[in-house]
């Protein structure tokens, strides 16, 4: 199965199993293994090999940033010329309050934007000033952006890499 | 919970592990090793973080598209009737994303499934179930992925 090489070793068990978290218990691999019918060993190899190849950005503590009191954040996105916005993302990824810079298709006309950025602060005013200062900072004051902040969230839970077998309403 | 109420080792659970969070037979002995305490305080301080919802989890965040496919999607529902069009779109297991945002395109989600053709179908029976629209904004290049940022440094 594709999901099993592309995961060097993980298959949709394990991965199914993490979307509910690392048990808290003394042994939580054991814990994993036990469930999936795998070896400890297995599951921390298998986990190893997904943070060191790249498959899994990252493994840790996954915060609830709203929780914490980032309540505000906006999906900032830009309108940068083709030959730009790579040196773009490059200069706005790994800035602060910036967790995500994909670059995305434009759709026009209703959708001219091809860089995409997450921006989090305490308040509406800190993201805003946030943006100002990115914009400066990476050369991008003259590139048109819009701000769509978060109003509500309806959903968020870990993807969902398994097959299904319920069917959706 | 507030995070006033946090003390700087409920801080530090919280900065200090969103990378890089031991691979190894008994992680919690090695956290508790780093920053004072027993296994059984740090699994302890764990399970009150995740009761009270300032953890979601401990896990892995993927790269997209290292994991089966995914994509963005945007829509422009009528305000009246977007609790009954989100409802409708969160209920695809699919959807792992699913916010209203301020802009005519007021509904954003993220699909998730095993490949590209499941993705591409999950989107078809959204635009069908609701008679609206989708717009389709699948990555292209990521610049920054989710590696967590520095909540108090």
């Amino acid at each position: 199965m594709a999901l099993k090489d592309k995961t060097t070793g993980a298959d949709e068990g394990l991965l199914r199993r993490l979307r509910d978290g690392l048990p808290l218990v003394a042994r939580p691999f054991q814990a994993i293994g036990e469930a999936i019918g795998r070896s400890e060993a297995d599951v921390i190899a298998a986990l190893r090999g997904m943070v060191d190849s790249g498959v899994a950005s990252r493994f840790g503590v996954i915060v609830d940033h709203a929780a914490l009191g980032f309540t505000a954040n906006a999906m900032v996105v830009w309108d940068v010329p083709d030959n730009r916005v790579d040196a773009a993302g490059a200069a706005l990824g790994g800035r602060r309050g910036v967790s995500l810079c994909y670059r995305r298709p434009r759709r026009p006309p209703v959708w001219p934007y091809n860089l995409f950025t997450m921006i989090h602060g305490r308040d509406r005013d800190e993201v805003s000033a946030l943006v100002e200062e990115l914009a400066e900072a990476c050369g991008l004051s003259d590139v048109p952006r819009e701000l769509l902040f978060t109003v509500r969230r309806f959903k968020q839970t870990a993807p969902c890499y398994g097959r299904r077998d319920r069917r959706a309403a | 919970m507030d995070a006033p109420d946090l003390d700087t080792t409920d801080r530090r659970l919280l900065d200090e592990f969103q990378r890089g969070f031991p691979l190894v037979p008994q992680p919690f002995s090695v956290v508790a090793e780093r920053l004072g305490g027993t296994p059984s305080d740090i699994l302890a301080r764990l399970k009150r973080l995740i009761a009270g919802g300032l953890i979601a989890r401990i896990g892995a965040t993927f790269r997209p598209h290292s994991v089966g496919a995914s994509t963005l999607a945007a829509m422009a529902v009528p305000p009246d009737d977007l609790p009954r069009v989100a409802e409708l779109v969160g209920a695809f297991d699919e959807v792992n994303h699913n916010y209203e945002r301020e802009h005519r395109l007021n509904l954003w989600f993220v699909v998730t499934a095993p490949d590209a053709e499941r993705v591409r179908a999950v989107l078809a029976e959204i635009e069908a179930a609701t008679g609206l629209p989708v717009l389709d904004l699948p990555l292209e290049r990521g610049y920054h992925l989710d590696l967590g940022f520095p909540l108090w440094r």
